[in-house]
């Protein structure tokens, strides 16, 4: 853990692009893009976690480990989720025909 | 006796540093990683609830659509507002801990709890809104809470696709519950923390607690980042 | 033994106990339930896994009872269905996920990497007090009308149909989840921030490697199945619809749920009793360990492949076969990383000087146990004999040869092995010998019988059988008899062993690491001075080096 000290200028910046996103977010629920809803949606919440714990929760400072932490808890939950829609995508498909 | 020779550095040095740990180094990582391991947990603990919705939203589109309709994404709009600002807060918390300034520590954490308390507030409304029909005599119209009092009507949806709508409002119980559950255990443990700052156990060498309990509340956070869009945005507002 | 007398004559003041240390540095039972010790912790959590083992293994007598005749009639089906269900509750949740890590794991790995506690050893008194909470749950469930869904909980019959007392059950096995995620979680800190100097990661004993891995599946598994088992518990207790297909959940979804972490927590069971086999093995073969590093991170790819292959479960399930086949051939990697550490221990006794010691007679058990518990996995990983093959007896022998014959022997090799460490005194070296060999026989007895009636087609959890069945059942019941004679002999040299037994001295076996570089029982704060290590691991070609705490 490292004593690297941010200036508070930082914090209002991370603060107000959360803000920004989160507007953004709101607005791009109000158009219908089809499957990019979704996408967009995920990927501007993605946005604004990474903005969280790489500013606000200092990972940026921190050392390589806290990262392979961060990166285990993803991979895992990824495996959680891929390989549980790896039933349920292909559940319907037909066993005798092609 | 006993307690003496079990705490060799306990009589030394009456400082922050716990007996077991070399220096203040190694307990600062220590504790530093516990707080990133926990949240490793955390992120697989919720991980159950992401993985359920992902399934049924692919499955039931057209009832999470429904069901997302209802909620007020006004009401969710200002709650991620407060929430991310108690997150600013909490960061200007641990920025004044890194500096020594203890007084301000206090501020900024009174601050985080005012606006984690003033999110829980709104909570607690849009709560009763969906709860409070399903109690008195008959299932009053609007009570969605799921089970047998569950009322669909204000959903606007076909009666095939009611059922389904349960489903949508299950988990938005679950993880909104578990995560307001995470901002009331985490309240009291920054008045606790706001208040060993209040009596100086704190300085610019030593403050981990606070920078732990900080990272514990910006995942609170991060968890509601991602809770917004997909409970309250689905479809087309 | 000759290892034994030759240490003693290297150190003749080894006869007495140390005038001060863990067991006598506080008297009352505020010194014990208040107890930041990581050592004292252990010794509480040794009382309460032994008592749930009891209580598991009454329950598992009663089901062998049972089963003495084809027509069940000793109890009712529905009470079949409790005590096997209790049965596999107590044993999985409440002795076999915690039994290694929490005794062994909490006494040893701040001793072997030369540290003074764990990291943080009030959040581990809190992990025990968290785990008697949740037993307490259980147990009340059990006692109140009982559990009948089989220790799965399997949807929608838990969540709609049980007539048991599902909700405490789940509650119970929850809160006990975070007495699981706790001791991880204190592991993985530990292992990263306070190795002695020197302690590098590639001199870690392997035992401290397969708690590594072992805390990884704690920390990234156990909490899924928490989830999993609240949101059983709020479907029962408030009609929520997470998986009741009545409202178009899918019961399937629980199941994968479950299985993500319950598939992986068999690791948890089995990893650290490899660990504390490559300790013994090396210990014995006199001889440093073959191949240190394949050791090491084959316990690592159990950990992370184990999180992969979770649908094995679940083949018959009417999940997608599409699906199925990728979880069956993913299934066959596990078996590499297990292989690996069964090659390099063979190899490691190759031109070793090896001995018979109680612990030793518990490896040997372990590896052949465990190589019959692993092939016949591979039937059932493998979908097209698993059709066949699945909820019937060859399931429950095969578990049965992972669980019991490799991670209870593991268990009890690593109980021999660090006894005189952890009380200071010896035991019984006859007595230990023929406790081994009555419960690798008892064992082989009991769950051999059950692969054949499994491939004759017996289903499992059913209280009665077809007559044709009876011979092999009976054989069972005699060997589960054998089975528990076995395990009774051990509890009660070892309990006179703590009054009555010779003082140990610090390193009776002879071994490398910093644990016997400590006196035995070790001060309450481990090391009288920090340890530097200077040799890798196992060193074996050389003289074991002076000790630290004297």
């Amino acid at each position: 853990m490292s004593d690297h000290i941010v200036s508070w200028k930082v914090y209002v910046a991370v603060f107000l692009a959360l803000g920004v996103l989160t507007v953004l977010t709101v607005v791009a629920a109000s158009y219908d893009f089809g499957r990019l809803n979704l996408i967009l949606a995920l990927g501007i919440a993605i946005t604004k976690a990474t903005l969280v714990v790489l500013y606000f929760m200092h990972a940026r400072y921190a050392g390589g480990l806290t990262g392979i932490v961060i990166a285990a808890a993803a991979a895992f939950f990824f495996i959680l989720v891929f390989l549980t829609l790896s039933d349920y995508t292909t559940r319907s498909w037909s066993l005798t025909g092609y | 006796m006993s307690e003496v020779s079990s705490r060799p550095g306990a009589a030394a040095s009456p400082g922050p540093l716990q007996h077991h740990f070399a220096d203040l180094k190694q307990q600062k990582a220590a504790a530093s990683l516990g707080m990133w391991v926990f949240i490793a947990q955390e992120v697989l603990f919720f991980g159950g609830l992401f993985a359920t919705y992902t399934v049924y939203r692919m499955t039931y589109p057209e009832a999470f659509s429904a069901g997302s309709q209802h909620l007020s994404w006004k009401i969710g709009f200002f709650n991620t507002l407060v929430l991310i600002a108690s997150s600013l807060t909490m960061a200007m918390g641990v920025h004044s801990a890194a500096l020594g300034r203890a007084k301000r520590i206090v501020a900024w954490l009174l601050a985080t709890i005012f606006l984690g308390s003033l999110f829980l507030g709104v909570k607690y409304f849009e709560y009763e809104e969906k709860i409070a029909p399903c109690f008195g005599l008959g299932a009053g119209p609007g009570c969605l809470v799921p089970g047998e009092r569950f009322d669909a009507s204000v959903l606007h949806v076909a009666v095939d696709m009611a059922p389904q709508t349960q489903i949508f409002y299950s988990l938005y119980f679950a993880m909104t519950g578990l995560h307001a559950l995470h901002m009331i255990i985490g309240i009291p443990i920054i008045l606790w923390i706001a208040h060993a700052a209040w009596r100086g156990r704190y300085s610019a060498e030593w403050h981990t607690p606070v920078e732990i309990v900080g990272l514990y509340w910006h995942f609170v956070d991060i968890i509601w980042i991602f809770l917004f869009p997909l409970l309250y945005l689905i479809g087309t507002h | 033994m000759n290892q034994g007398t030759e240490a003693k004559a290297m150190t003749p003041e080894a006869n007495t106990l140390p005038k001060e240390h863990y067991l006598n540095a506080g008297y009352g039972w505020k010194s014990w339930l208040l107890t930041t010790d990581h050592k004292r912790i252990a010794i509480l959590y040794l009382v309460s896994i032994s008592v749930m083992f009891v209580l598991g293994g009454l329950y598992a007598a009663l089901i062998r009872w049972n089963l003495l005749v084809p027509d069940g009639s000793h109890m009712s089906a529905e009470t079949y269905n409790r005590v096997f269900t209790a049965h596999g509750v107590i044993m999985i949740f409440f002795f076999l996920i915690p039994s290694i890590p929490v005794t062994l794991g909490n006494f040893l790995i701040p001793l072997m990497i030369g540290a003074r506690d764990l990291a943080f050893p009030r959040i581990n008194l809190l992990s025990w007090y968290v785990y008697v909470i949740g037993a307490a749950f259980t147990l009340y469930s059990l006692f109140s009308g009982g559990l009948d869904t089989g220790w799965t909980f399997y949807t929608p019959y838990s969540t709609v149909f049980a007539q048991s007392n599902v909700a405490f059950a789940a509650i119970g096995i929850f809160i006990a989840g975070f007495s699981s995620i706790l001791t991880g979680l204190n592991f993985i800190v530990t292992i990263h921030t306070m190795r002695a100097p020197g302690m590098t990661w590639f001199r870690l004993p392997l035992f401290v490697w397969a708690h590594y891995a072992t805390a990884i599946i704690q920390i990234l598994g156990t909490p899924v199945v928490a989830i999993t088992i609240l949101l059983v518990a709020l479907e029962r207790l408030f009609h929520f619809g997470f998986f009741d297909p009545a409202r178009g959940g899918d019961p399937i979804l629980f199941q994968h749920l479950f299985w993500f972490y319950s598939h992986p927590a068999v690791y948890i069971m089995i990893l650290p009793s490899m660990g504390v086999i490559s300790e013994l093995i090396t210990c014995f073969s006199r001889k440093r360990i073959f191949g240190y590093s394949f050791i090491a991170m084959s316990s690592m790819a159990i950990a992370v492949i184990g999180f992969l292959i979770w649908a094995h479960h679940m083949f018959v399930s009417g999940m997608s076969v599409y699906s199925a086949m990728i979880f069956s051939a993913l299934t066959y990697l596990v078996a590499i990383p297990s292989a690996v550490k069964v090659f390099n221990w063979t190899a490691t006794m190759f031109r070793g000087s090896i001995s018979w010691e109680t612990p030793m007679m518990y490896v040997f058990g372990f590896i052949g146990l465990f190589l019959i518990g692993g092939l016949t996995g591979l039937f059932l990983g493998n979908l097209g004999t698993d059709v066949h093959l699945t909820d019937t007896y060859f399931v429950v022998a095969h578990f049965h040869y992972i669980m019991v014959g490799g991670a209870i022997m593991g268990y009890l090799g690593g109980i021999h092995f660090w006894w005189p460490k952890i009380f200071g005194r010896t035991y019984s070296e006859w007595w230990g010998r023929i406790s081994a060999v009555l419960i690798f026989v008892g064992f082989n007895m009991t769950f051999l019988p059950q692969f054949l009636l499994g491939y004759l087609g017996m289903p499992r959890r059913y209280h009665a059988y077809p007559e044709e069945f009876q011979v092999l059942n009976v054989l069972s019941t005699a060997g589960a008899l054998i089975l528990g004679i076995g395990y009774l002999f051990p509890s009660l040299y070892l309990v006179y062993s703590m009054v009555k037994g010779e003082p140990a001295g610090n390193n009776p076996w002879g071994a490398r690491g910093l644990e016997w570089e400590t006196t035995s029982p070790p001060p309450a704060h481990n090391f009288e001075r920090t340890p530097v290590v200077e040799d890798e691991a196992y060193a074996y070609d050389k003289a074991p080096r002076e000790a630290f705490g004297v």
